[in-house]
């Protein structure tokens, strides 16, 4: 260096640059630092050879350790299936009534479905699984296929109107939109539908309206309007309402009908996990 | 000079250092990247994969514009809590035909590359007109406007086209036909056996709700019920394809 010059109070020599008078010392990099940045390169050295690193010609250097992020994914995945695997293969074999008389199985399946809940169902039927409008509420004793082990599993497995080929499927007509019912006939089902639980509409003929239900909604809400598990259809004469139980929701619902869904879950998850779901949900409010 | 006072030409001459970078960076990029083009093990083998249906490309679009993706990443990775919560995690082919593809980097919101079928069709114009009236805890905005938003789908064929151009196998009949695949894709009642031909597993109905309008709620549903669903896993092999 031309300009090699070395400062009188340190003795260490400076860059040459200078402000005002003010020179810039170059001191060495601390030792500590040099060694390990060393030591990074050497790191970086070895790492190329024992793991996966470098693209090839037609595949990738493997590495000595042969070390996967997939294949270790896959073993954490089935490490923890086994973990579970104890209780769980019990699950697989046995029945839901067996499950649920059993404290270990119980347990078990209370815990996993309740994790497979949180996940999967709360979205819809809300974390504490009081449901909204559209979505039913599954803590109440009021069930539109059935509250039994089995409905609840065989509901979970293949959906509502959902793209299962098993899938639980009903349509109500619209009656209003589709012309079958004239909005005074509406209204007049609609007074009698809901005097069935004590409420009243202004205006409707209770007793036409009585007459217009036996015509074309006994079919499948019964005789007695306590509505029918097999075809889906909800009692009417509690005070549960999926779409709302006032006036306007009513008359809208006979209008234009309500075509809910849920999605399938039975390609989605394991059938123990599914059977834990139905254990988890029929303690929330299943019936017999 | 000793050799180890040579980094000095570099730090002394703003030139040197510029091509000096230059050249790392290219070695760095040809020995790491450039082969990803050639590998055939970049990209899994797997059955049931096909480009977007023109409504789900415009519900894509969609995703894109409204920065979905600054929230919700589409990429499962392969670690055991994640495969637990969202499945199967992601393959290099799910996202083959995405240009550009929909990773992302950041979860504010859950993993979105499963979620086609996870919830009903209502479920999702409910929550993305207000995600709380659904999801009490959400931070996501509202996007009630797409419900209002036609969508103008008569341009769909010039993003086919412009996707074929990046590899995407579009064929002149999927472009010829693209307006009329993306009307029939939403119309249940008419005649969808050629949107399904060309895109197997695309599912036909009216996916807002509203039969009467073509709106971007209707794509970008859509486009949100089919993500993860095209892949067969019964057919894949795992073992074949460790990374």
């Amino acid at each position: 260096m031309a300009h090699e010059e070395i400062d009188k109070v340190t003795g260490v020599s400076t860059t040459g640059h200078e402000w005002d008078g003010i020179r810039e010392l170059n001191n060495p990099l601390p030792r500590w630092w040099l060694w390990v940045f060393y030591a990074t390169i050497v790191f970086a050295v070895g790492y190329v050879f024992v793991y996966p690193a470098v693209p090839l010609v037609s595949s990738y250097s493997k590495g000595l350790l042969g070390h996967s992020q997939r294949a270790s994914a896959l073993a954490e995945t089935e490490a923890g299936q086994a973990a579970r695997a104890e209780v769980g293969q019990q699950l697989a074999s046995a029945s839901l009534e067996e499950i649920k008389n059993d404290p270990k199985m119980l347990e078990f399946a209370m815990a996993q479905g309740r994790a497979a809940f949180g996940d999967n169902c709360a979205p819809c039927h809300g974390s504490g699984a009081t449901g909204s409008k559209g979505y039913p509420n599954l803590q109440d004793d009021d069930w539109l296929w059935g509250g039994t082990l089995a409905d609840i599993e065989h509901t979970i497995t293949v959906g509502v109107r959902s793209t299962s080929e098993d899938t639980r499927m009903n349509d109500m007509p619209r009656f209003g939109a589709d012309g079958l019912l004239d909005a005074k006939q509406i209204r007049n089902v609609a007074g009698y539908v809901l005097s069935l639980s004590g409420s009243s509409i202004d205006g409707a003929d209770v007793e036409a309206g009585k007459e217009i239900f036996a015509e074309n909604c006994t079919s499948c809400h019964g005789e007695d309007a306590k509505g029918s598990h097999e075809l889906g259809a909800p009692n009417l004469t509690d005070k549960v309402w999926l779409y709302g139980g006032d006036e306007d929701s009513v008359i809208y619902t006979i209008t234009h009908a309500h075509r809910g869904v849920m999605p399938t879950w039975g390609g989605k998850l394991d059938p123990v996990t599914i059977k834990s779901l139905a254990i988890y949900v029929h303690d929330l409010g299943g019936g017999t | 000079m000793s050799l180890m006072q040579k980094h000095v030409v570099f730090e002394r001459n703003s030139i040197v250092l510029l091509i000096g970078i230059l050249i790392v960076v290219a070695i760095g990029g040809l020995v790491e990247i450039v082969p990803l083009f050639y590998l055939k093990s970049t990209i899994e083998t797997v059955t049931g994969m096909r480009p977007y249906s023109p409504l789900e490309l415009a519900g894509r679009n969609i995703f894109i514009r409204e920065g979905c993706y600054l929230c919700h990443s589409q990429m499962i990775r392969p670690m055991r809590d994640e495969i637990e919560r969202y499945g199967h995690f992601s393959l290099a082919a799910e996202s083959q035909y995405d240009h550009p593809f929909q990773w992302g980097s950041k979860r504010t919101g859950p993993d979105l590359a499963r979620v086609g079928g996870k919830y009903s069709d209502d479920w999702h114009v409910a929550h993305l007109i207000d995600p709380r009236s659904v999801v009490p805890a959400s931070v996501m905005p509202p996007y009630a406007f797409l419900k209002d938003a036609p969508l103008k789908g008569d341009r769909i064929a010039e993003d086919m086209k412009a996707l074929r151009l990046e590899g995407v196998p579009y064929t002149d009949e999927d472009i010829a036909n693209a307006v009329a695949d993306l009307k029939a894709q939403v119309n249940p009642d008419g005649d969808a056996e050629e949107v399904i031909a060309r895109y197997p597993k695309a599912v036909v109905r009216d996916f807002d709700g509203n039969p009467n309008k073509l709106s971007e709620m209707d794509a970008l549903v859509a486009y949100l019920q089919m993500l993860g669903t095209l892949v067969d896993f019964s057919t894949y092999d795992d073992k074949a394809n460790l990374r």
